[in-house]
């Protein structure tokens, strides 16, 4: 066993989410078999490999950068307020409300 | 009338420009026969009546003034549910959005509209697009329109179903580990999933943001041609659309493959394909150097890592973008007198299982201490796998290989087991991973009738060449027949 039943608590603590207790049992399981066959990434030789953190290739068929430009820092009105407080489950313009956060 | 459903994009336009049919004539047909059959199926969750009239009497009075017609007008689409529509709900077939109804559009949801399509509405798909089945909807499965006891593939399910079922013209779906062109193999339609970064993003509910792409299905390669070219384009609005051109793909659509050289990785034939897949699929290959294309034997070393380097991204960008859904600003929010008790209740009670699991997986894989073994490992297998396309395509102009290892599975048959489920994206992850553009395009049934998908891939921003060769497969079949 990869997965022990106090890690899937923590990491059900760090994702914030209330699990059952038969969901902690599945869990467990399931993520120790997906570990599992994962492990098969310590057989690729990564040794001076750079890891891919970006996806957009400066490759294309046209011969064009596909790198997108960045954007000017220009300030752009925005009046969405309204429509976004209104699909709040609690609000108080100009506020979302929360309960309490103290006892956190 | 009665075939209205079954027009292509052209046939619809000459109908409507010889007056044979009225946009909202179109319109009610579809309206029609998916209030008659989507019970059968569950392909559509909500629907959108009111803007797609008003779309429609918008076609039909530029009819009425003689004015140019736009490159969709008058053409039904569907939209999956985890792309935003303003003013029509949008559940990512989520208990945690049931409610939710975006006050703006996506990008690609606008330029339907600019381009004159008609919204019949939004389709059922796996639980923020995470599946392969759409068993994973909070709203129950979606049927295979072709055989009813099996999926219709996922996350693009119902997607898929609306066109194969002609309930829609085209549908939006998208693709993050084989999304589109998954389901469009199992339901037996061609599938396109573009290049990462070809059509804007901005409106689409976040996955993986470093896979996640929208895509288009249709019943034939140059619909699916028509739409991309509609919604494909850099958007500001989008930072990781690319700034390129949009070739014009109507004219590739066209022309011969003769020449092309087509590379047939070894790697995608072996253990675990089904062997009427297999047949098929090579007989697919056969088809296109008949038409002229070169077959070239290639090796592709890190295949067979790529589902692995793939769960560990997908739920690890997953577990942060799902970070979103706490009951503070919008969707269910389960009240609670503490803060944490109620993000968590929020959270445990509005995501299903599968949701779950994979927030479950990537928190674990960028957790401390494992971050490096895990995720950092992974991204540099995906460096690899990215490079194994690159120097393939040195030596061919597209690759050719099976969409699926099975025909689509019986509902329920995966469903208990998460690792079998995500072993069936085992062919198309690889592509996602790379960023480059992939086409599932029907190349025959199994002797019980079940669709076959032959998938191909193209350089990156090369999706006029991976419709070119889509389009000569398909329409070398037509001739056959």
């Amino acid at each position: 066993m990869k997965i022990s039943r106090d890690d899937v608590l923590r990491v059900a603590e760090l994702a914030h989410l209330d699990l059952t207790p038969a969901e902690v049992d599945t869990y467990q399981a399931q993520l120790d078999q997906i570990l599992a066959y994962v492990d098969k990434l310590k057989e690729v030789d990564v040794a001076n490999v750079e890891p891919m953190s970006q996806v957009l290739f400066p490759v294309s068929s046209d011969g064009g950068d596909g790198h997108p430009e960045l954007r000017e820092d220009v300030l752009q009105p925005c009046t969405i307020a309204d429509a976004v407080l209104a699909q709040a489950p609690d609000s108080a313009k100009p506020f979302f409300r929360v309960p309490r956060v103290i006892e956190r | 009338m009665s075939a209205a459903t079954r027009w292509t994009i052209p046939a619809i336009r000459q109908a409507l420009q010889t007056k044979k049919a009225s946009a909202r004539e179109i319109y009610a047909e579809f309206v029609k026969r998916i209030d008659r059959h989507n019970s059968e199926w569950n392909a559509y969750l909500t629907l959108s009546p009111e803007r797609g009239v008003s779309q429609a009497d918008r076609i039909d009075a530029m009819i009425a003034r003689g004015e140019e017609l736009p490159p969709l007008a008058g053409v039904p689409v569907a939209i999956k549910d985890v792309i935003s529509t303003e003013g029509v709900r949008t559940t990512c077939s989520s208990k945690i959005l049931e409610h939710y109804v975006p006050p703006y559009d996506a990008t690609a949801v606008e330029k339907l509209e600019r381009a004159g399509a008609l919204f019949l509405g939004k389709t059922n798909c796996d639980e923020f697009a995470m599946g392969g089945s759409n068993e994973n909807s909070a709203y129950g499965p979606v049927k295979n329109p072709v055989a009813p006891d099996r999926v219709p593939g996922g996350s693009s399910g119902g997607s898929a179903a609306a066109v194969a079922a002609d309930m829609a013209v085209i549908a939006l779906g998208t693709d993050t580990g084989g999304s589109i062109r998954q389901p469009g193999s199992f339901c037996g339609i061609p599938a396109l999933m573009p290049t990462y970064g070809r059509v804007s993003r901005y409106g689409l509910v976040a996955f993986a943001s470093s896979l996640d792409k929208i895509g288009p299905f249709a019943t034939n390669v140059s619909d699916a041609a028509i739409a991309l070219s509609v919604i494909a384009g850099h958007d500001r609005n989008d930072s990781t659309s690319a700034a390129l051109p949009v070739p014009n793909y109507m004219a590739s659509v066209g022309q011969s493959v003769e020449g092309l050289r087509i590379g047939v990785p070894e790697d995608y034939f072996g253990e675990g394909l089904d062997n009427e897949v297999k047949q098929k699929v090579q007989a697919g290959i056969t088809a296109l150097e008949k038409l002229g294309c070169r077959r070239i034997p290639l090796h592709m070393p890190h295949t067979e890592f790529a589902i692995a380097a793939y769960y560990i991204i997908a739920t690890a960008e997953a577990s942060s973008n799902l970070a979103r859904y706490d009951g503070v600003r919008y969707g269910l929010r389960v009240s609670q007198p503490t803060l944490g008790d109620m993000y968590r209740k929020t959270r445990g009670q509005g995501f299903g299982p599968e949701v779950k699991r994979r927030i479950m997986l990537g928190t674990y894989a960028l957790s401390s201490g494992y971050y490096d073994a895990y995720y950092l490992r992974a991204q540099k297998v995906r460096s690899l796998i990215a490079r194994d396309f690159t120097d393939a395509f040195q030596k061919v102009d597209v690759i050719v290989t099976p969409t699926a290892p099975t025909p689509a599975f019986k509902l329920g048959e995966k469903s208990a087991d998460p690792l079998q489920m995500y072993l069936a994206d085992i062919y198309t992850v690889t592509g996602s991973l790379a960023g480059v553009p992939g086409i599932s395009v029907p190349c025959g049934e199994t002797r019980t009738g079940l669709p076959i998908g032959m998938q191909i891939f193209g350089r990156h921003f090369d999706e006029a060449r991976v419709l070119q060769v889509a389009r000569a497969y398909e329409r070398g079949l037509g001739d056959a027949d």
